[in-house]
């Protein structure tokens, strides 16, 4: 049930005992599903709240970048699509924002941390999107990526979670396939065209491969996840799919991917890629990335403009329920 | 990002209830916030049925929502798994007597 209220019932910390813990990882490894009123470690719930609010924040910052393409969408398809993917994107920070209350976090509270710099977001979408070919490999790349690391999600110990994936990964499929229409149109039209989608992708290459996270000798928190089915494959585990997906539907547009290092390896099939600039990937997640100022002022400037109508909705709603009443 | 901005206040929380075809009963999808219910309809309407997931919405507080206590799990559903003579497998029909 995806229901705060019901989740203020007591959990002291003497019931936090070696037997409940046992008993939990025993359901975890029997591949049972964690329920949002069951009990479980403050830790898991922890993780939980984290990983799922980061991800509905993701959602809702990576609005943005797409976003300001919808008014100059080449053509009256792109623009119906465009306009779908990006409303897409909000239902999806709502449905997380929804899984993450289970947890008794309130989603006001978690967007005020978003909307004060406390929280983070993925680091993909502190970059720019400057041409039209950028819609095109956000949803080609971005999206594709982002559904490497969600299909195993749907499978994820907590039920409300896994439950908001499985309606995310159902509609993430159209993102990545109109992102990969219109790398195609590009690829196949003029020399220009051409040009503006190789430069697209050479931009967007690298940080797709950090969408991954960091490699998993010095990703912090990957081991507790995996015990408690939240994670279910590594980092490392997560990009190497992606970049042999990747390769070959890069072959068939016939742009070049921008690693000199790239090479596939005989014995294994696999894509070998070059060396990850994770020094850039630490700057920008922690706010120094290109964008990562103008996001957090695009979404406090919604939010502040918006306060109107939220005001309105509740004066609207007392007034009727005091009306009811009387 | 220095500006320290007044917390956003809670607005009420809804459970939503589909109706995916004619002939199913209606089943839980989510939830969202909304104000009254005739936004919380809009709302859901929006959020859960861009795709023709749906023929009919029910939408309700998710306060009024009475649900049984976890650790009573056992308590409340423990007896039905062992009566298994309420099950029709339970019992022998001869081959010879056919379907029943």
């Amino acid at each position: 049930m995806y229901t705060q209220a019901l989740n203020d019932l007591p959990t002291p910390h003497n019931l936090e005992d070696a037997e409940k813990m046992a008993n939990f990882q025993t359901r975890i490894d029997s591949e049972d599903r964690i329920e949002a009123n069951d009990w479980m470690p403050e830790a898991y719930r922890r993780t939980l709240v984290r990983q799922i609010s980061q991800h509905a924040h993701s959602e809702i910052i990576g609005q943005l970048p797409e976003g300001a393409w919808i008014t100059r969408a080449p053509s009256l398809r792109r623009k119906a699509a465009l306009l779908a993917k990006v409303q897409d994107e909000c239902g999806h920070g709502l449905y997380l924002y929804a899984a993450a209350e289970t947890l008794n976090a309130s989603r006001e509270a978690l967007m005020d941390q978003l909307m004060e710099g406390k929280a983070k977001y993925s680091s993909i979408f502190n970059y720019p999107t400057m041409t039209w070919a950028d819609i095109g490999a956000i949803g080609w790349l971005v999206d594709g990526a982002a559904i490497m690391n969600q299909i195993p999600l749907c499978r994820c110990s907590y039920g409300p979670y896994a439950r908001a994936m499985i309606r995310v990964c159902k509609e993430e499929s159209f993102h990545q396939r109109q992102g990969f229409e219109i790398m195609m149109t590009l690829a196949k039209g003029s020399a220009r065209q051409k040009a503006m989608a190789q430069d697209a992708l050479n931009r967007w290459w690298w940080p797709s491969l950090m969408m991954f996270g960091p490699p998993d000798t010095d990703s912090q928190h990957s081991d507790q996840s995996t015990r408690w089915k939240i994670k279910r494959f590594s980092n490392d585990e997560l990009r190497q799919k992606f970049v042999d997906a990747t390769v070959p539907q890069a072959q068939f547009l016939g742009l070049t991917l921008p690693d000199p290092d790239l090479r596939q390896d005989e014995v294994t099939g696999n894509w070998m890629y070059g060396e990850i600039d994770w020094e850039e990937f630490k700057q920008v997640i922690s706010g120094n990335g290109p964008c990562n100022q103008d996001r957090l002022a695009s979404r406090r400037k919604a939010h502040e403009e918006g306060a109107w109508v939220r005001e309105a909705a509740a004066a609207y709603a007392a007034r009727q329920a005091s009306r009811n009443a009387a | 990002m220095n500006k320290t901005l007044k917390a956003t206040p809670p607005v009420q929380l809804w459970e939503v209830f589909i109706r995916s075809r004619s002939g199913l009963a209606h089943k839980h999808v989510g939830s969202l916030h909304a104000e009254d219910a005739e936004l919380a309809l809009q709302a859901a309407r929006n959020l859960f049925t861009r795709r023709g997931e749906g023929l009919s919405i029910w939408v309700v507080p998710s306060h009024l929502i009475i649900a049984s206590d976890p650790s009573e799990k056992g308590m409340l559903f423990e007896p039905a798994l062992s009566k298994a003579y309420r099950h029709p497998t339970f019992y022998n029909v001869p081959e010879e007597v056919g379907h029943m």
